[in-house]
């Protein structure tokens, strides 16, 4: 952290903030899989919770990812992944996964 | 070994791994922080497979589809806990100067995965009903 303007020649925080880009965007297409996957019996009470929630897991996904994004633009030296941004982008698959489960039995 | 209460610890008290070491090159870091994104788009992947077995093969019989939906979504689980847990410790590895830990997870992902699809294949193969 040294705040020197210089940029890194091998473009390391770029192609780390596009790595949470492309994560970012499996993520949408599993919590729209399992927005379809809820709204499949019909526009029930309990589906449309179900969508809530997945919406919501989506929305802390993305959270996660954008402060990480920030943090990468933010210097050319960035810090470290904190363990417990990982742990939130661990929980938000596991999350959805717990929905898929949940609507299959 | 180290035992799984202690990689727990490790997991939520980011400050354990600061203690240790010394800080690697920051680019070494931002590479491991890349491939445990890999491995959690893998695991994505994985439960979007699960979702999709359920949602684009309505015609199977039910104990098969909800049987390779759930391989699927449990390989998707056991890849995301492991992305986490092999990113601490290469980061540890990495700031005491050790050799990188090897897996045999990769192998049995491959082998979970190819087990699902020769199911898979059988049954298009053979019929849907079955």
């Amino acid at each position: 952290m040294t705040g020197a303007p210089d940029r890194d020649p091998g473009l390391q925080p770029e192609r780390t903030r596009l790595a949470w880009r492309r994560t970012t965007l499996s993520c949408t297409v599993a919590a729209v899989l399992a927005a379809k996957q809820a709204l499949h019996g019909g526009r029930t009470p309990v589906a449309l919770v179900a969508v809530a929630l997945s919406g919501l897991v989506w929305l802390g996904f993305l959270a996660v990812a954008h402060r990480r994004i920030q943090s990468l633009t933010r210097s050319a030296r960035p810090g470290v992944l904190r363990p417990r941004e990982a742990v939130a982008a661990l929980a938000c698959v596991a999350a959805l996964a717990l929905f898929a489960v949940a609507m299959l039995l | 070994m180290i035992s799984i209460a202690q990689t727990l610890r490790l997991w939520f008290a980011p400050e354990r791994i600061g203690e240790e070491g010394e800080t690697p090159d920051y680019r070494f870091s931002l590479a491991n922080e890349r491939t445990f994104l890999a491995w959690i788009r893998t695991s994505l992947a994985l439960v979007g497979g699960g979702f999709a077995v359920d949602q684009f093969l309505p015609d199977l019989r039910w104990g098969v589809r909800v049987g390779l939906a759930l391989a699927l979504l449990a390989a998707g689980v056991l890849c995301a806990l492991r992305a986490v847990n092999h990113w601490v410790r290469c980061e540890r590895a990495m700031r005491r100067g050790e050799d990188l830990p090897v897996s045999r997870f990769p192998t049995l992902l491959s082998v979970v995965v190819a087990g699902v699809a020769v199911v898979m294949v059988v049954v298009v193969v053979f019929g849907w009903a079955g």
